[in-house]
């Protein structure tokens, strides 16, 4: 592992903490820059300069002074987590069939969560759109959330179903033969077994929900369900004079920060996830 | 419903046993036909919602397609079958979108195939730090799309930006070229580290054995590397440029927040939402829906087409 024809020299070892270096500075440079940008006050925001000459809270208190910001924020956690359990809980019975059971349409579901993963978003913004409207779903909660769980399972269902055939089917045959039915035997057994899986799926749902653009903006009119990506597009800055830069980023650091927590705790377990379900498809 | 479905279960419990004696075939088929119905009911939930969501509004969407239905004129709708297909296709507007699309999709997974393998590589390697590598990689491609995006918008706007400053203060986001080198910046900073990761589990799969052997025969790094480590991992490389190719076609988040389509830089879908969320243009909206719907197949159908055994979804597609 300690790489190919050769020892660990220090020279190889400064040489790697350079590529490092790299890596971290290409990763955190815009990130950095957007926190530095919402410290900075109103009179240095346009200074151009890399480090605020100016600290100031002033940003953030404008925005969770503005129900602008707050209730897209209160949307945003609110149809991320929803969109999420269901996605989850639905992915994890579809996994499950699909990791363990045999039955005729199997193919056919992965094929159709294929297809879906695939699909272009904004070809089903028109209809939804139209059909929204005449439902009274649009600019509703259930209005995203349903979307949001449809283009959730396919990633789902995949990472889940990856996870599901490395269980041993042992235990799940032991438990049967003690004479649990096939569905004791998934909510007894293999459920604690697959949690693990369960909630890496779970974080990379969320992911995807609180990251999506197309459907909030295309789906929504008013406060009542934009998301914060979406209030975002729309900040103006309290006057007509005022340069809005301030107030996004602001609100731009405060949805990344859920993003960096899991990253910072989680980070073996979405890269397992990641990849698991890509790699063995 | 649950009451028959406890029923029928409980006598699975002793299929498994039964099944190992010879030609007990009405045991077997019951076993079975559990085992069926338990496999319908546990995706019902997901396939229903997958369809209902789908289904119907990709069927409606070509009704809606084929009709003049602008929600400003209401009145005036009618059917007019194809006459909307004729419309967007003689409309230069559209095809500038198009190449915009595919210049952006074909620049930017190019780019972030070789970073991504760069990157891999590292991330595979190193020696000292990987966890803070691969910790701080992650970011990029978690970070919310607007988020990132407005970062870059910011740093190239005049006087606010430090890359504006440091280029001389010139508005690139407001020219053409000048400012589809932003978006495919933008878009390869969120999603090499993507493109990395699916690569990266590809690169597990070389035999460290093999690259040993190799070395010891005198073969160089690169020989290695294009000699036994690409060769090995080209399945999980023609997965991650599936992947990336179709997300990078559909480019939408970055294009809003940076050019919002000004200066003929729109990609299909970013037309697409104008005619329709702005333009209110639901014939025009759909038509052009249906015909990204299209490409988007022909995409996907070629690459399936030309390295089969490597589509996602195929059971031995890590394999060979």
């Amino acid at each position: 592992m300690a790489g190919i024809g050769g020892a660990e020299t220090t020279g190889k070892r400064v040489g790697w903490g350079l590529l490092n270096a790299v890596v971290v500075i290409y990763a955190l440079f815009p990130v950095l820059w957007i926190v530095s940008l919402s410290f900075k006050s109103s009179k240095t925001l346009a200074d151009g300069n890399f480090i605020p000459r100016e600290w100031s809270f002033e940003n953030y208190q404008n925005i969770f002074s503005t129900t602008e910001f707050t209730r897209a924020l209160i949307n945003s956690i609110g149809i991320a987590l929803i969109a999420t359990a269901i996605a989850v809980v639905f992915g994890t019975m579809a996994a499950y069939a699909i990791a363990r059971l045999d039955f005729p349409g199997k193919n056919l579901l992965v094929g159709v969560s294929l297809l879906i993963a695939m699909f272009p978003q904004v070809s089903l913004v028109s209809p939804l759109f139209e059909i929204e409207r005449s439902l009274g779903l649009f600019d509703t909660w259930p209005g995203l959330i349903l979307p949001y769980i449809t283009f959730a399972l396919p990633l789902a269902i995949y990472t889940l179903s990856a996870f599901f055939r490395e269980i041993p089917w042992e235990l799940e045959k032991a438990a049967k033969m003690d004479g649990a039915t096939p569905g004791q035997a998934f909510r007894r057994v293999i459920a604690p077994l697959a949690a693990p899986g369960v909630f890496t799926t779970a974080i990379l749902v969320f992911i995807f929900c609180w990251n999506d653009f197309l459907f909030a903006i295309s789906l929504t009119s008013t406060e009542q369900s934009r998301t914060v990506p979406v209030a975002l597009s729309f900040f103006t800055g309290s006057s007509q004079f005022e340069d809005p830069a301030g107030s996004i980023a602001a609100a731009a650091v405060v949805i990344t920060i859920p993003i960096i927590l899991f990253v910072l705790f989680f980070q073996r377990r979405i890269v397992a996830g990641l990849t698991s379900g890509a790699v063995k498809g | 419903m649950s009451h028959a479905t406890t029923e029928d279960t409980a006598t699975t419990g002793t299929a498994p046993e039964k099944s190992v004696a010879p030609k007990k075939k009405a045991a077997l088929s019951e076993g079975k036909r559990a085992e069926r119905k338990l496999g319908w009911l546990l995706c019902a939930p997901a396939a229903l919602t997958m369809i209902a969501v789908t289904g119907w509004p990709i069927l409606y969407s070509l009704l809606l397609s084929m009709q003049r239905f602008d929600l400003k004129f209401p009145d005036r709708t009618e059917w007019i079958w194809f006459d909307n297909y004729v419309t967007v296709l003689s409309n230069p507007y559209w095809w500038n979108a198009v190449w915009v699309t595919v210049l952006l999709t074909v620049v930017t997974v190019a780019v972030e195939l070789v970073l991504g393998m760069a990157l891999a590589l590292i991330m595979h390697r190193a020696l000292v730090g990987r966890g803070i590598v691969r910790t701080t990689t992650l970011i990029p491609y978690g970070i919310v799309t607007v988020v990132a995006a407005f970062s870059w918008r910011f740093a190239w706007t005049p006087g606010t930006g430090y890359l504006a400053e440091a280029l001389g203060g010139e508005p690139v986001l407001t020219e053409k070229i000048p400012a589809l080198l932003v978006v495919g910046l933008a878009e390869i900073w969120k999603t090499t580290p993507f493109m990395a990761l699916l690569l990266m589990a590809g690169l597990a799969l070389v035999p460290d054995d093999l690259l040993k052997a190799a070395a010891m025969d005198g073969a160089s790094g690169w020989q290695r590397f294009i000699k036994i480590t690409v060769p090995i991992m080209k399945p999980a490389i023609l997965v991650a440029l599936l992947f990336r190719t179709l997300d990078a076609f559909r480019i939408f988040d970055n294009l809003f927040v940076l050019t919002a389509g000004s200066q003929g830089t729109s990609s299909v879908s970013m037309l697409t939402y104008n005619n329709l969320i702005k333009g209110l243009n639901l014939g025009i909206g759909s038509t052009m829906s249906v015909l990204i719907f299209i490409m988007v197949a022909v995409i996907a159908f070629v690459f399936i087409k030309l390295f089969g055994t490597a589509a996602p979804g195929s059971d031995d597609g890590g394999k060979r």
